[in-house]
């Protein structure tokens, strides 16, 4: 596959692996920020071939598993209404909330359908005008574009009969909570590749200032990884940090101008809840005042359902790089996959997940 | 002048299932005539008695049943009618046994247009013929429309194991090879590439076979496999768990030994779904000692659903009960049970 | 998060007011969205993400990270033992 294939060639991997060892002298502590990415190195097992100074941790970028579980309840109490098709992207429906999931509203009667784009979620709402076909849009930035587009869409065509359940949220500001955070580990970032396609990364630049770290936008296969990981380590040795870009065929520094553009139209920042770590401030996306009327929350007034997760579950300190999954004594035992107490068990790409999918039980050499 | 009013006689000749087709009656009688037997009619079946009578081999029996419940039912390379004859030969063959003769009950739902029911059965009695078995016995039962999805069909085989083989898949051996038939995750992702909202073309089809003739030309050739199974619901990784579970043996994987078609690659990077996990409905695993894999693999490769056979790993002394997949960059990963339905994902 | 996959763009459309497009991913065929790569031409690669083309792919800079990762090779600043240097350093 095109552009697929080239960037998982084993001889060109084993050469970034060398230099990466070459150039480091030290132990580094290394926060890939996506999920995505946490699921690229655990089932390519790049972690296992680092060198042993090279630490990665798992960050929070993984929008299933920070979706607050007040989301999910919403979501739940919404699709279970009369009258209503609930869509969502397949991630969505093995979340737990609090007693169920989308699965279980489904085998209850609910009407809940899995979409690939939310523009289908559009096209169910033009099918079946006399039903409500609410879209459950989550998200980093790299989806925002696609969600904005459906309620910028439908706000063309005048339809009353769609509303979405918005939960988007902002990579620097958890950066920024990251970095803050007392007991911060993280030295040095790369960055979700995808979310720069879209927003580019100028933004990164005054964190990486502020904060004296390296950060560097990387792409999802193994090559672009292990290119990610030799840029940051060159910058932690030679102690300059930054911003540089590795994914170059896909981010520019200016991102995507008219994704912005729409991005900027139809949402505005607000303070969002994410699941596990808690409440950062300016760390979201609501819709904007012009686009409120698609306010799936106010539509169906489930604004006041508010809940509390399991205290067993330590995904906050998992998705902050604070303990490794199978740290957590929960993992594997209380928590697993088919029961999952934390979202970072339930999406693939949640670094507990990943963990128990591919490195359970297993010494490597 | 005046037409005499006519006398409203039943309507004998309908277009679709009807509740009164799973009654008994004269239009139960009317489907038989008219769907089932010009295709499945056999010495056996032609009886209409309520059982099939006839004699078993001495040796082994081997019996096995399966529901299918696919949706939708014509999907790319098939439907479900031959989905439910070769599952079930498939089933008495990966246990060394010869298939003989198939029950098939039907549900149907109201409203099923016969013509679909008739193609349907029509591949099945095909299916039956390209497997040399015999659909001996029969039944069928109409529900009300939206209280099934088209049709449920649910197919039951008795087969004669050979009495030179035993095949379990609690008979790993330390040092097996492992070989797989060919590509995987063709019929999942054929079905998943047709289901509703998800906008998708492909050419994908489904692989749906009978794997009868080759096993026991395999077997004939090396009567020692120690272990066979179609890696169907659940995918290759499924199947390799199961093997390792019961045999509690360790199975090591290597990346790239293992076909998969490049446009159901295509479909598996874009929905985000591995295709170990995807279901197959024409292809066999099994492990042998290696010395016997050459041959093996020379016989399989002999038959078109054999052609791209290949050793894809090995039985090991490590982690007994686990499957673990050595990467392309020399690491490992383990290979997990999948976790309920195949969904799509953004992320 | 973010799953999106290099495709290459067959034919461009219009929907609902929407510029829309069919991309090929290794022969299977997706719709996607083309209001955000308004730049794009057929026979093109894009990468898409949730039925949306989010950027062109910039085929030269692609090749420039291979050439790279390859000079590095070919400067013989590795060893060429194939081994997998798991303890090199540190």
């Amino acid at each position: 596959m095109k552009y697929i294939d080239e960037f998982r060639d084993p001889q060109l991997a084993r050469q970034l692996l060398q230099e990466i060892s070459r150039k480091t002298t030290r132990h580094w502590t290394i926060m890939e920020i996506c999920g995505g990415q946490t699921h690229s190195i655990m089932r390519n097992g790049i972690d296992q071939l680092l060198p042993e100074g090279i630490e990665l941790v798992h960050g929070p970028g993984c929008p299933v598993c920070v979706t607050p579980l007040e989301s999910i309840e919403r979501a739940l109490a919404i699709a279970s209404q009369e009258n209503v098709i609930f869509s969502s992207f397949g991630d969505m429906l093995r979340v737990p909330g609090s007693s169920k999931d989308l699965f279980m509203v489904r085998s209850e009667g609910g009407d809940v359908r899995i979409v690939y784009s939310p523009l289908d979620a559009l096209q169910i709402a033009r099918e079946n005008p006399s039903k409500e076909v609410v879209f459950f849009a989550v998200g980093f930035e790299t989806t925002a574009p696609a969600n904005a587009m459906a309620v910028y869409q439908a706000a063309r065509e005048g339809m009353a009969n769609f509303s979405v359940l918005v939960s988007q949220v902002l990579v620097p500001p958890a950066m920024r909570a990251i970095l803050s955070a007392p007991g911060n580990r993280v030295q040095g970032f790369l960055a979700a590749g995808h979310v720069c396609a879209v927003m580019g990364y100028s933004e990164y630049e005054p964190i990486a200032a502020e904060f004296g770290v390296p950060i560097v936008p990387t792409g999802f296969e193994p090559l672009d990884l292990l290119a990610g990981i030799l840029k940051t380590v060159e910058m932690l040795e030679a102690g300059t940090p930054g911003v540089a870009n590795r994914y170059g065929r896909v981010v520019q520094r200016e991102g995507n101008p008219a994704a912005q553009e729409v991005i900027r139209k139809v949402f505005e920042v607000v303070d969002r809840q994410w699941r596990g770590i808690g409440m950062i401030p300016m760390s979201g996306l609501g819709l904007s005042r012009e686009y409120d009327r698609f306010n799936a929350e106010k539509k169906f007034g489930v604004s006041h359902i508010v809940a509390s997760e399991s205290p067993l579950c330590m995904s906050g300190s998992v998705l902050q790089g604070k303990l490794k999954p199978d740290e957590c004594p929960a993992f594997g035992r209380e928590c697993t996959p088919l029961h999952p107490l934390g979202a970072t068990m339930v999406s693939s790409e949640g670094a507990c997940a990943a963990y128990y999918n591919y490195h359970r039980n297993v010494s490597f050499p | 002048m005046s037409i005499a009013p006519a006398c409203p006689l039943p309507i004998q000749q309908h277009e679709t299932v009807q509740m009164a087709h799973g009654a008994g009656g004269r239009l139960s009688q009317a489907l038989m005539q008219r769907i089932f037997m010009p295709h499945l009619s056999n010495a056996f079946l032609d009886q209409l008695d309520d059982q099939a009578k006839f004699d078993i081999p001495a040796g082994r029996a081997a019996f096995t049943t399966d529901t299918y419940v696919v949706s939708p039912v014509f999907f790319p390379g098939g439907n479900i009618g031959e989905l439910a004859v070769n599952g079930t030969v498939n089933d008495l063959a990966v246990g060394g046994a010869r298939p003989l003769y198939l029950s098939a009950g039907f549900v149907l739902e109201e409203g099923l247009p016969l013509q679909e029911l008739e193609i349907i059965v029509r591949s099945m009695a095909e299916a039956a013929r390209k497997a040399g078995v015999l659909i001996v016995t029969g039944d069928t039962k109409v529900v009300g429309r939206g209280q099934c999805d088209k049709l449920f069909i649910n197919t039951s085989g008795i087969g004669i194991v050979r009495k030179d083989v035993s095949v379990s898949c609690r008979n790993l051996r330390h040092g097996d090879s492992i070989i797989l038939s060919g590509s995987v995750g063709d019929h999942g992702m054929a079905i998943m590439t047709t289901r509703e909202g998800l906008s998708f073309q492909s050419g994908i089809t489904s692989d749906s076979a009978p794997l009868n003739a080759m096993i026991e030309a395999v077997l004939e050739a090396v009567p020692t496999v120690h272990a066979m199974r179609d890696p169907t619901r659940g995918g290759v990784a499924a199947t390799l768990n199961e093997l390792a579970v019961s045999s509690y043996a360790g199975i090591e994987i290597h990346e790239g030994t293992v076909p998969v078609r490049d446009d159901v690659r295509g479909a598996c990077e874009l929905l985000g779904i591995d295709p170990f996990h995807v279901a197959n409905e024409g292809k066999l695993v099994l492990s042998v000692a290696a010395a016997d894999a050459p041959k093996v693999l020379e016989v399989m490769r002999a038959f078109d659903c054999g052609r791209e056979a290949a050793v894809i790993g090995s039985v090991v002394a490590d982690h007994p009960g686990m499957v673990v997949m050595r990467t392309a960059f020399g690491s490992r990963r383990v290979i997990d049970l999948p976790l309920g339905e195949q969904l799509p994902r953004i992320c | 998060m973010c799953l999106a996959i290099p495709g290459k763009l067959l034919e461009i459309s219009l929907e609902n007011g929407l510029k829309m497009g069919v991309v090929d991913v290794n022969g299977t065929k997706t719709r996607a969205c083309l209001e955000y790569v308004p730049e794009i031409r057929e026979g093109q690669y894009t990468i898409v993400h949730a039925g949306f083309a989010l950027k062109v792919i910039d085929e030269e800079e692609a090749a420039e990270s291979l050439k790279l990762w390859q000079e590095l090779i070919d400067s013989g600043a590795f060893d060429h033992d194939g081994e997998m240097p798991y303890s090199a350093a540190t």
